[in-house]
């Protein structure tokens, strides 16, 4: 952080060159916190403008990439906190994983993995993004999630381990269970396995 | 028949499925791995699927306004 006139137009030239090579990522990473891609490119230019407005404090040359990608975090969680619906678009997903994967010749696909994320408990889900598709170190992660570097490797072990299970239970499913029994059980595993450190 | 190329592989497709063994345990735990690095890869490509879409110009138009509006300031 460091004092500077916010109006230096050589700075800003330079601050606005380098966000916009970071829209696609900010884009994804919103997709993967918000789930559809209306809200999320809303939470991205929210992020976007944000950081604009506070491009005073950042310095050039540091991480901008984690930088944003914080004040994205931030303002998703900010939003999040004034409704309670999006835990149950997560449950409405995960329930739609389950209906996707009732059939025996269903594969693994992608879209079976994205409700899955939906599944997860979203501290979790972001640590998972961050590190294993976002590209950011442990240490980053932890810099944007504002928690310990050991938080962050325990919430993506803890967030591979559930969807293992979701998967796996996926194929429990198939054999005939009904899609709420099997909820239940995926859910319960899940949780089992995020409490085993 | 012809392997279907890595990208559109699912993630299930690419675990080896074991042939029945003696030793279970150790097949579950390479199953197990493979399953994460499956994840792994389905993790990236959701995340770069949305990467190299187009940026939508309105991302764009309200940084152009900002500009603008910071030089008339």
């Amino acid at each position: 952080m460091v004092d500077r006139s916010p109006r230096d137009p050589a700075l800003d030239a330079d601050f606005k060159a380098e966000i916009v090579t970071l829209i696609p990522h900010l884009r994804a990473f919103a997709r993967s916190l918000c789930g559809d891609a209306t809200s999320a490119d809303d939470l991205a230019q929210e992020a976007m403008m944000k950081a604009w407005d506070a491009r005073a404090s950042f310095q050039m040359g540091t991480n901008m990439k984690a930088w944003t990608f914080m004040i994205l975090r931030n303002q998703f969680y900010s939003e999040k906190r004034r409704s309670w619906r999006q835990t149950q678009l997560d449950q409405e997903a995960a329930e739609r994983t389950l209906v996707a994967v009732d059939d025996p010749e269903a594969p693994l696909a992608l879209d079976e993995l994205r409700l899955s994320l939906g599944m997860l408990p979203p501290e979790q889900r972001e640590a998972l993004i961050l590190v294993g598709a976002g590209g950011f170190a442990y240490e980053e992660a932890a810099e944007i999630c504002g928690v310990a570097v050991g938080t962050v490797k325990s919430r993506v072990s803890r967030a591979r381990r559930a969807l293992q299970a979701v998967l796996e239970a996926g194929a429990y499913d198939r054999d005939g269970a009904a899609a709420g029994d099997a909820m239940g059980s995926i859910l319960a595993e899940a949780e089992r396995l995020s409490t085993v450190s | 028949m012809k392997q279907p190329s890595p990208p559109e592989r699912n993630a299930r497709d690419m675990i080896e499925r074991p042939s029945g063994g003696p030793d279970v345990g150790t097949a579950a735990m390479d199953e197990a791995r493979l399953l994460q690095q499956a994840i792994g890869v389905r993790l990236r490509q959701m995340f770069d699927e949305v990467v190299n879409e187009p940026v939508p110009t309105a991302f764009l138009d309200i940084l152009r306004r900002a500009d603008e509006s910071a030089e008339q300031g």
